[in-house]
């Protein structure tokens, strides 16, 4: 009988290669230049995801030693003040919404949910590329805008009636705007595939409790993206309307309410950041599992921690909004549930370590970018309780104190996460190993340019230096922090440089890395480096919350599904009993088509309210010819669901 | 990948068409054109006459029409210099109606520019010395929006006060008699 | 300005040298959040790093996963449970800290505190002292004088974008927002000037919209004030005549207003006692005549997309100009 041990090995028998090359065949991904536009397995997106979203990570790194420059030295005239406003708008938008989320939710979650689960394909397969490209080409226009003296420049959220039409001068707003109507459909397309995969695609015995915690983590954050998203779709629709075709939303003298998008932008923008941390958790718990080579401690709690942070995220936002007036006792409401949600976060923060002091820690590149994030995250996480309490709010808001805080939290609690990962998963995604010295040496270069960095900004915050200025003068006492903040972005963008440099040798003269160089128990581990595109020669089972941990000697494999199709098996919600069979649609270039039919809607209706109503005309057609009925296709789903009631 | 590319290049093409004027922003153009205080030397411009007055005397002139931050400033100067005190939104009352296709003195910039800065018979002052000359043509720009005369992205959208009339942006655009002789002139 | 030395930052536009009890409240609420952070901070990265040293192995010895324990997980999992209670315990604390600063803060609200009114503009504060008979209302800019120890109801909104009103020696900031009124009530009790910056984005000029509150005694306070209400003097010396027919004659009157000239434009600051003021365009610079004179010639090259045009004046006539401004103290 064939099991997933067995199925870890690499010398296949004659019947398994025939199987092999047969999959091959059925799953492999076009080839060609216009194949390259019909790709759709959840890996080749995946990998588009995390290239892209690096780019625009690095993008933004230069942007932001741009800034730098400029506040090294007082009253300088490095960047004018336009320019500046542009730089540190570009630089907030790009790494919110074209770097941290698609990054840490939909690239992470794209690549790894179907292996970690043990399935061949995400859910609706072309709806991830369309998703795709649409974040792509909203990034791109986002920056020729920029090239064009277009770029955003009223903050990372556009505050009205800084952003308004009267007082948002030119289309840079309106880009801005249109920027997250890409993105948020987007990230809303690949919430909706990931939960699907979660809950209907599992490996059978996977029941809810043996769930990756990874995994759980996504799933927790395609939720929240499907209840937070709408509270931006809608401001930056207003925004829109009010900007192109002259609607009062934000009008105050007529009943508009200028608070009114600040509730709306705040009520998304207060779980987004827990969409960019919580995958950072999940990671964090993997590498932990894996570096210390034992079950993670305390799983059911780490879970409830995730939904419990999950729930409580969306009670937070209004602690951005502290110093506008609100009155006292609604503020307090705000100020109880920031701290409360301490609690999940500390929580985890206790079973990691308790994971790690009850097991063997293995001090690789991986693990010690997880505890670089101990020390950055929880650092952030404290400062975040001044952040919390609305007097010491009322003090550091909008100060660089404020800029340190969500630093500490977003780079400790995403970036080193993600470079965690990087090291993690390099060897499954490409099949070689990272340079373990480069590693740590990028590690240490980045920990120490971090905190250089971003540590004298809580100092220069206290000292009254407020945010989003271009300048400053020479007598506040602030040069010296600005100077030493801008030195350490120079350690900063030599730790990135080496990463990349590593990533460039090791791609053609790593070790080779085997199917599982970690010994990691996860289901991802259980095939190849790099996965094929059907990801596993035998779709596993599942026998513990470490699938290859607590493997039984004799687990059983999926067999009998179809290999002349894309057949799938599909498994009940609750306890992974297989349920039937799915047929998972071949590539196709209509979401490519689409997603140029809807850029072009979407870029048309910045400059005229009728790009809309023209702009859905060519969107209609791609969508009628992405879901046009194949008929081959259809005969096989006839045929599947005559089986299934039997 | 080169699909990629070449879509790119083109939007990029298409934006920066339209997105570097537009998005020019010059806070100090320089007031080497400024009028003396209280001069007051009219020209030979009657009503109802067509007057060729010739390219505009400040070429930026031009460029002005084209800059969405400078139309922008010519709203905000328009309300600040109290010229809805008279002209009201675009609309007129003490003074002639600024929205419509009559245009007294003409509607060419140069025109109007010569209407701010010299004052004109039964009200309209001079503001010759008052205002620099850039914030002269920045008017003069916006006077125009107001008649949709300015390309709808460059124009301003709605204002932040109770709204009168629709946005400057979303005005038809009227066509004033002298249209034609203008073409035919830079 | 002054030089900040660490720690204890004593010095201007900080919040951690309070010189009214606002500050002083919200500075005590800092200081307990800060311990009890860096307690919280240093025992759990101790915890970390003792884990991590006492534990460390290679991937090599240990290929297979260990199994788990149970009386060791037993301990573990009191020992998390009691780093949670602690970190509730603490949570609490700092929440009951909280909410008791912010009544305290609220306790400032008194009945018969001095009203003034702000109103935030693209980049200037303009300052109103309301007053029931109308030739003692005072209009100024950028310049806040106080009487020390007097609660001081300062109200206001925005003229255009959303400004925050920052003080951070006296106060915490209140944000100014067109369409709300804002009512807040501040004291300071130490005499001297206390620099205050724009604390939310507000377009080209957010880094230089900077103001100061002049906290005197009573009896200074009276003395400016009643000075402030005055119309400005006409001007004694030819030279002075001329500026004020330069000022009468130029852009100036479009925008600016001197009580006691016929210049009654509200779009910028009003400057019948502008020589009594120690800077000018919002903190920007010192008031003296050089830099008047230059922000005059050419305020774009000082603050860049500023309200303020440049303007062409002969040296003559920028001398009889300045020469003016100098006598409406």
């Amino acid at each position: 009988m064939i099991t997933t041990k067995v199925a870890t090995e690499t010398q296949l028998t004659e019947e398994e290669l025939r199987k092999a090359l047969q999959l091959e065949r059925i799953w492999q991904e076009p080839r060609g230049f216009v194949g390259w536009f019909k790709a759709v397995h959840h890996t080749t997106i995946g990998m588009r995801y995390v290239v892209t979203a690096f780019i625009f990570f690095l993008l933004a790194g230069l942007l932001a030693g741009a800034m730098r420059l400029q506040l090294a030295f007082p009253e300088a005239h490095f960047l004018s003040n336009d320019k500046y406003n542009q730089f540190f708008t570009m630089h907030g938008s790009t790494m919110m919404f074209l770097f941290a989320v698609p990054m840490m939710f939909e690239a992470l979650s794209v690549y790894l949910v179907p292996l970690m689960v043990g399935t061949r394909n995400i859910a609706f397969p072309r709806l991830n590329a369309y998703s795709y490209y649409l974040y792509v080409f909203g990034g791109i226009m986002f920056y020729v805008a920029f090239l064009c003296n277009t770029g955003a420049d009223r903050g990372w959220f556009a505050y009205v009636p800084l952003s308004g039409p009267d007082y948002g001068v030119g289309k840079r707003a309106d880009f801005w705007a249109q920027l997250i109507t890409f993105t948020e459909v987007s990230a809303l397309a690949v919430a909706v595939e990931i939960i699907v995969t979660v809950f209907r695609l599992r490996a059978p015995g996977m029941s809810l409790n043996r769930i990756p915690i990874f995994v759980w983590g996504q799933v927790i954050v395609a939720f929240m993206v499907i209840f937070a998203l709408p509270g931006v779709v809608l401001s930056s629709t207003m925004l829109l309307l009010d900007r192109t075709c002259g609607t009062q939303f934000f009008n105050p003298s007529v009943g508009g309410d200028v608070l009114l998008y600040q509730h709306l932008f705040w009520w998304f923008g207060h779980p987004e950041v827990y969409l960019i941390f919580i995958p950072g958790t999940a990671v964090v718990s993997t590498i932990v599992t894996t570096f210390s080579r034992r079950h993670i401690f305390g799983y059911l709690v780490l879970v409830l921690s995730l939904v419990s942070t999950g729930f409580i995220a969306f009670g937070l936002w209004v602690h951005h909004m502290f110093a506008t007036g609100i009155p006292q006792i609604a503020e307090s409401y705000f100020t109880g549930a920031s701290m409360m949600i301490a609690i999940p976060t500390g929580v985890q923060i206790f079973c990691w370590i308790a994971t790690m002091a009850t097991g063997k820690v293995v001090l690789r590149t991986p693990m010690w970018w997880a505890i670089g994030f101990f020390f950055v995250f929880v650092m952030g996480g404290l400062t975040g309780m001044f952040l919390a309490s609305v007097p010491t709010d009322l003090q550091v808001h909008d100060t660089y104190f404020v800029v340190a805080h969500f630093h500490y939290v977003l780079i400790g609690g995403a970036v080193f996460p993600l470079f965690g990962a990087i090291f993690y998963w390099f060897p499954k995604v490409t099949g070689r190993m990272l340079s373990e010295p480069l590693g740590q040496l990028s590690f240490w270069l980045f920990f120490i340019g971090f905190n250089v960095t971003f540590f004298p900004m809580h100092l220069v915050g206290l000292r009254g230096m407020p945010r989003r200025v271009y300048t400053y003068e020479p007598g506040m006492g602030w040069t010296l922090l600005n100077q030493i903040e801008s030195s350490g972005y120079i350690l900063l963008f030599l730790s990135v440089s080496i990463l990349l440099w590593n990533v460039y040798r090791s791609l053609r003269r790593g070790r080779i890395a085997g199917p599982n160089p970690w010994h990691a128990g996860t289901l991802e581990w259980a095939t190849t480096s790099p996965p094929p595109h059907y990801n596993f020669l035998h779709l596993p089972t599942v026998n513990g919350r470490e699938a290859l941990w607590d493997a039984a000697p004799n687990q059983p494999v999926v067999v009998g599904l179809s290999e002349d199709s894309r057949q799938i098996l599909t498994t009940r919600s609750l306890d992974a009993e297989p349920d039937g069979r799915e047929e998972l649609p071949s590539p196709s270039i209509w979401p490519f088509l689409a997603a140029l039919a809807t850029t072009a809607a979407f870029i048309g209706s910045i400059f005229t309210p009728w790009g809309i109503t023209i702009g859905s005309v060519p969107v209609a057609i791609t969508m009628i010819g992405w879901f046009w009925p194949k008929k081959q296709a259809a005969d096989r789903r006839r045929a599947r669901e005559i089986w299934q009631n039997d | 990948m080169k699909a990629r590319i070449s879509c790119a290049m083109l939007a990029a093409a298409l934006l920066c068409a339209t997105g570097c004027k537009r998005e020019q922003r010059v806070f100090d153009p320089g007031s080497s054109q400024d009028q003396i205080a209280n001069a007051n030397a009219q020209n030979e411009i009657h009503a109802g006459v067509q007057w060729a007055p010739g390219p505009p005397s400040s070429p930026s002139g031009a460029r002005y029409d084209e800059s969405a931050y400078a139309v922008a400033e010519g709203k905000r100067l328009f309300q600040a210099f109290n010229c809805v005190g008279c002209h009201q939104y675009g609309g007129g009352g003490i003074g002639p109606a600024l929205m419509d296709a009559q245009w007294i003195y003409g509607s060419h910039p140069a025109e109007i520019y010569a209407d701010i800065v010299q004052g004109r018979p039964n009200g309209m002052p001079s503001f010759s010395g008052k205002i620099p000359d850039y914030q002269v043509w920045e008017l003069v720009a916006y006077v125009r929006s107001l008649s949709g005369q300015l390309r709808a992205d460059v124009a301003p959208a709605r204002s932040d006060h109770m709204p009168v009339t629709k946005a400057e942006q979303a005005r038809p655009k009227e066509h004033p008699s002298d249209e034609t002789q203008q073409k035919r002139q830079p | 300005m002054m030089i900040l030395a660490v720690p204890g930052f004593p010095g201007n536009q900080t919040s951690l040298n309070p010189v009214g009890p606002g500050a002083s409240h919200i500075e005590f609420e800092f200081s307990l959040i800060f311990w009890i952070t860096c307690a919280v901070y240093c025992i759990v990265l101790l915890g970390l790093v003792i884990a991590v040293a006492r534990r460390r192995h290679s991937l090599e010895t240990i290929p297979e996963p260990l199994a788990t324990n149970e009386p060791t997980e037993r301990l573990t999992r009191r020992s998390v449970t009691a780093a949670v209670a602690v970190t509730v315990v603490l949570l609490f604390i700092m929440l009951i800290g909280s909410f008791q600063t912010g009544r305290a803060l609220g306790d400032m609200n008194q009945e018969d505190a001095l009203p003034i009114e702000i109103y935030g503009h693209q980049w200037w504060w303009e300052v109103r002292y309301p007053n029931n008979e109308a030739y003692k209302i005072v209009e100024t800019a950028n310049e806040i004088h106080v009487p020390v120890g007097v609660p001081i109801r300062f109200s206001g909104t925005s003229r255009d974008v959303i400004h925050s009103f920052w003080a951070p020696n006296v106060s915490g900031k209140r944000d100014l927002l067109p369409g709300y009124k804002a009512e807040f009530v501040w004291q300071v009790d130490q005499p001297g000037r206390w620099r205050g910056q724009c604390a939310e984005y507000c377009g080209l000029q957010h880094a230089h919209m900077s103001f100061e509150i002049v906290a005197e005694t009573k009896e200074q306070f009276a003395e400016w004030l009643s000075n402030q209400a005055k119309s400005s003097v006409q001007p004694s010396t030819p030279q002075a005549t001329r500026g004020q027919q330069v000022f009468m004659t130029h852009a100036c009157v479009l925008c600016h207003s001197i009580r006691g000239t016929s210049a009654g434009s509200r779009n910028g600051p009003d400057l019948t006692h502008l020589a009594s003021r120690a800077t000018i365009a919002a903190g920007t610079l010192p008031n003296t005549v050089g830099n008047l004179g230059g922000w005059i010639l050419n305020a774009q090259s000082i603050k860049p997309g500023c309200r303020m045009p440049p303007n062409q004046l002969s040296g003559s006539e920028l001398q009889d100009l300045l020469a003016y401004l100098e006598t409406l103290k």
